[in-house]
């Protein structure tokens, strides 16, 4: 993979200029990160027994980009990210509003295959949350489900996610040990080597280091960055610095009278070296938010 | 628009099946009321028709072969003995659901509570049996004959403390803890803090817990059919014999027929009435306490 | 140091306090030792394994102990799987069908206040005549397993809800079907709640008398079929104590097994509550 990798999160040093990522330099034009829309939202909304809690979202996330959602908690970000993969199907009283496309797939047609989209669209949250069984039940399940059961099959593709997150060393000895014995950034990679055990092309990060000791926070902040050109992936987070060492394009989300909205997106280097929206640039400058 | 309701309507036939199957037991669960409403009413119509409602209020005395069918004594047996041991047991309920919470030390209000738990769970009949043995006779010393609406009351007491003990202890224990702590910091003694902050924060609590205490007792058969010596009479002092509606139902059910068994099955019916009224009380206002508290 | 005003009435509160604990305490240890004095002179092998004789003022109680055994295993064998799927409709599936959901909870409450006299109105009306069961096990079974109903319902929805909400949305981002999501996800994480609200029940059934009185029977031979007739342990007591000359001691015996029995269930769901509760935290 082209790019280097960062020795540590401190070595960010806030007072050069604002952008300014010699690790990533690649960073204007990516390889791997094409400019072509692979998830488009238009006029996006979501409300919550009748009240509003996101607005007006029209957005396209490149394919294979890595890109940050940012904002103030209540913006909506997360609603934003459960209706890529219709997970608002699960909260009471939820609704959506507007279009969500996935390709030419239209997402929120009551005509989609809800069970095959989620296999499309890999999910991880804040708290890492392992199911109460070993090790291999839990990247097994889904493989089951989707109804792969030839036991060579399953050990290799467990075995080739698990490398993927580096954890194949680690628990490669105790696959048959109860998952929740793991440490929290374990278990978070587990979390991540299960959502990509179906081979997923999009991937939602719902604040995914935000739970995690500094330490783990960086390995699988690390972890992601590798996985970018792979997967679309999104990724909400709270951390304008992770963000910033990340991400390729990054949209702002803020609330307007208690309700969200998108304020502006762009590459990475557009929103922090140079934001169009005086909220975005006083959100950067940590004046607001 | 889509919404949630989506996601149940877009179910694969297999998931609609399971939907279904779990529907069905639960329909099987929430039947089960309407059944035993609809059985009790329908065995105790050929008593309401032949003897009449009035009747059971109305009649001589309780003879069945005389087709004499008086409820009212057995309706006050169970009135006072159920008054009798509500009224010991609150107190005693009350003290020892402070006593784990406020006065034992942690391991001993652990065991004590644990001791309340296991008695909760005792069967009636060895309550009943130890009453018969050990109570009855040192009754029959004090005051003959012994079997009577005193050993009721006794045995009945023990039986219905764990219950309010239990659900008080609960109340007790959702009481946030910065209550009190605000109440020591403002200089309160323990004594202070019970009658000011605690009981009346947990009324609601210690309420349902009487309430379910006095359907317990209203509803207990086996003990009262033990000692209580099983007399049709009204009771005019503490050491007569009496019987309860229950233990009627408990002694006569055996060899009853015709309508004889269907007046055994309105007082089955006036049971449950009284018992439900005291449950759904119970219900109602454990439910609005917890309306108010999340409000 | 000056005493203080509140002094007096402190130290009267809390003798009383402490005094009514002791009350409580004693009269419990006099009961439970009583019985334990009578009855545990009386128990030997031979006592649990032979047949009741004499009414049941000799021998001992090994048929009574199989009808136990047989009234209980129809009791949770139907109670169970109704249980499972009542509360994983309530606990699961309670918002989509509002109007059910709050029916079946509210008939749910009335049923868990019907006493168990009533029980054993109905379960004689119902399974011994309308359905043709006569006095049997079967009868008695399915009665106790309509009044263990509430409470297993109660305990298993309880432990289902205790999941964090998490699971269910890590199971399906996982393209993960509902039910597979509740039978391989959830309920594993719900059977520890799940056997301690058996355990429970098992400890009611056990227990009850009334209900069984006029729907299982009084006969004490050895069942030969769920169709006969068969005594519980509870029955036997109150028959030994209450129609039987000289049948106290026996009942004592008996009343001892039973109490056994019920500390032994209630130790083991103790055990079990902690056993689970601490694997289910995250570490940190």
């Amino acid at each position: 993979m082209g790019y280097s990798k960062p020795s540590s999160g401190l070595t960010l040093k806030p007072d050069k200029q604002p952008g300014f990522r010699p690790w990533l330099p690649y960073q204007q034009n990516a390889p791997c990160c094409e400019p072509v829309p692979h998830i488009q939202a238009n006029g996006l909304g979501v409300t919550y027994q009748g009240s509003p809690a996101l607005q007006n979202v029209t957005l396209n996330i490149n394919r294979g980009c890595l890109t940050a959602i940012v904002g103030p908690s209540g913006c909506g970000k997360t609603s934003f990210l459960m209706c890529v993969n219709r997970l608002t199907d699960l909260i009471p009283s939820c609704q959506v509003s507007g279009a969500l496309r996935i390709n030419e797939m239209d997402v929120l047609a009551s005509t989609t295959q809800v069970l095959n989209l989620r296999r499309m669209v890999g999910m991880i949250f804040q708290k890492p949350t392992v199911f109460p069984f070993s090790i291999r039940k839990n990247l097994e399940l889904p493989l089951r489900e989707y109804g792969i059961t030839d036991h060579s099959t399953l050990s290799q593709r467990i075995e080739t996610v698990f490398t993927q997150v580096g954890l194949w060393n680690e628990v490669k000895d105790r696959l048959n040990h109860p998952a929740q014995a793991l440490s929290g950034g374990q278990q978070q990679r587990l979390c991540l080597a299960r959502a990509l055990v179906l081979s997923p092309k999009i991937l939602l990060l719902d604040e995914p280091c935000s739970a995690l000791d500094p330490l783990s926070s960086g390995v699988v902040e690390d972890l992601i960055v590798s996985l970018r050109g792979q997967y679309t992936i999104l990724i909400v987070t709270h951390n304008l610095a992770q963000a910033r060492r990340i991400a390729d394009d990054v949209a702002f989300f803020w609330p307007l009278n208690g309700v969200g909205h998108l304020i502006e997106h762009g590459t990475a280097q557009d929103i922090f070296e140079s934001p169009k929206d005086q909220l975005t640039a006083a959100y950067i400058a940590g004046t607001r938010g | 628009m889509i919404s949630s309701f989506n996601n149940i309507s877009s179910h694969p036939q297999s998931d609609r099946l399971w939907l279904w199957c779990l529907r069905f037991f639960s329909l099987v669960a929430g039947g089960i009321v309407c059944l035993i409403l609809t059985f009790l009413f329908l065995e105790s119509f050929p008593a309401l028709q032949h003897i009449g409602l009035l009747a059971f209020f109305t009649d001589a005395d309780w003879h069945p072969t005389e087709t004499l069918y008086l409820l009212t004594p057995m309706i006050w047996g169970t009135v006072w003995v159920t008054c009798g041991s509500v009224l010991l047991a609150t107190p005693l309920g009350i003290l020892s659901a402070l006593f784990c919470h406020y006065y034992a030390p942690p391991f001993l209000a652990t065991w004590y509570r644990r001791l309340i738990e296991l008695l909760a769970g005792i069967p009636s009949v060895v309550y009943g049996l130890w009453g018969l043995v050990v109570l009855v006779p040192m009754i029959g010393q004090l005051h003959p004959p012994g079997p009577s609406l005193l050993a009721g009351i006794l045995v009945l007491t023990l039986m219905i403390l764990p219950t309010i003990m239990l659900v008080t202890h609960a109340s007790f224990a959702q009481i946030p803890f910065a209550y009190i702590q605000s109440a020591t910091a403002l200089g309160l003694g323990r004594l202070a803090i019970i009658r000011s902050v605690i009981l009346p924060t947990a009324k609601a609590g210690l309420i349902t817990g009487i309430l379910l205490g006095i359907a317990r007792a209203l509803g207990e058969t086996m003990a009262i059919l033990m000692v209580c010596g099983n007399v049709v009479q009204t009771p005019s002092h503490l050491f007569d014999p009496i019987r309860t509606l229950t233990s009627n139902i408990a002694l006569e059910m055996a060899y009853a027929l015709g309508d004889h068994r269907s007046a055994l099955f309105v007082s089955g019916l006036l049971l449950m009435g009284m018992v439900l009224l005291f449950v759904i009380l119970a219900e109602n206002i454990q439910h609005r306490a917890r309306h108010e508290a999340t409000t | 140091m000056k005493p203080q005003p509140n002094s007096l009435q402190e130290f009267g509160s809390t003798a009383l306090v402490w005094g009514t604990a002791g009350l409580v305490t004693l009269t419990f240890l006099w009961l439970l030792g009583d019985i334990l004095a009578h009855g545990l002179p009386q128990l030997s092998w031979t006592f649990v394994f032979a047949s009741p004789e004499n009414a049941g003022r000799e021998g001992g109680i090994g048929s009574i102990l199989v009808s136990t055994g047989l009234i209980i295993g129809v009791c949770m064998a139907v109670a169970l799987p109704i249980a499972l799927g009542t509360a994983i409709f309530l606990a699961e599936y309670f918002r989509y069908d509002w109007v059910l959901g709050r029916v079946l909870r509210g008939s749910l409450d009335v049923l868990a206040g019907v006493p168990s006299i009533v029980f054993g109105l109905f379960g004689n009306a119902v399974f011994c005549y309308a359905l043709g069961l006569g006095f049997s096990i079967l009868s008695g079974g399915l009665t106790l397993a309509c009044m263990v109903l509430p409470l297993l319902i109660r305990t298993t929805e309880e432990s289902f809800r205790m999941i964090p909400v998490e699971h269910r949305l890590s199971a399906a981002a996982l393209g993960l079907s509902k039910p597979t999501t509740i039978l391989s996800v959830l309920l594993p994480s719900a059977i520890p709640g799940l056997l301690v609200g058996f355990i429970l029940s098992l400890g009611r059934a056990l227990a009850e008398t009334a209900a069984l009185i006029f729907t299982s029977g009084y006969v004490d031979r050895m069942p030969d079929s769920f169709l006969d007739s068969g005594r519980a342990l509870s029955v036997h007591i109150y028959d030994l104590a209450m129609n039987v000359a000289g049948g106290n001691p026996n009942a004592y015996a008996t009343a001892v097994i039973l109490v056994s029995l019920l500390l032994l269930a209630n130790l083991f769901s103790l055990w079990i509550a902690e056993r689970w509760a601490t694997p289910n935290r995250l570490p940190a």
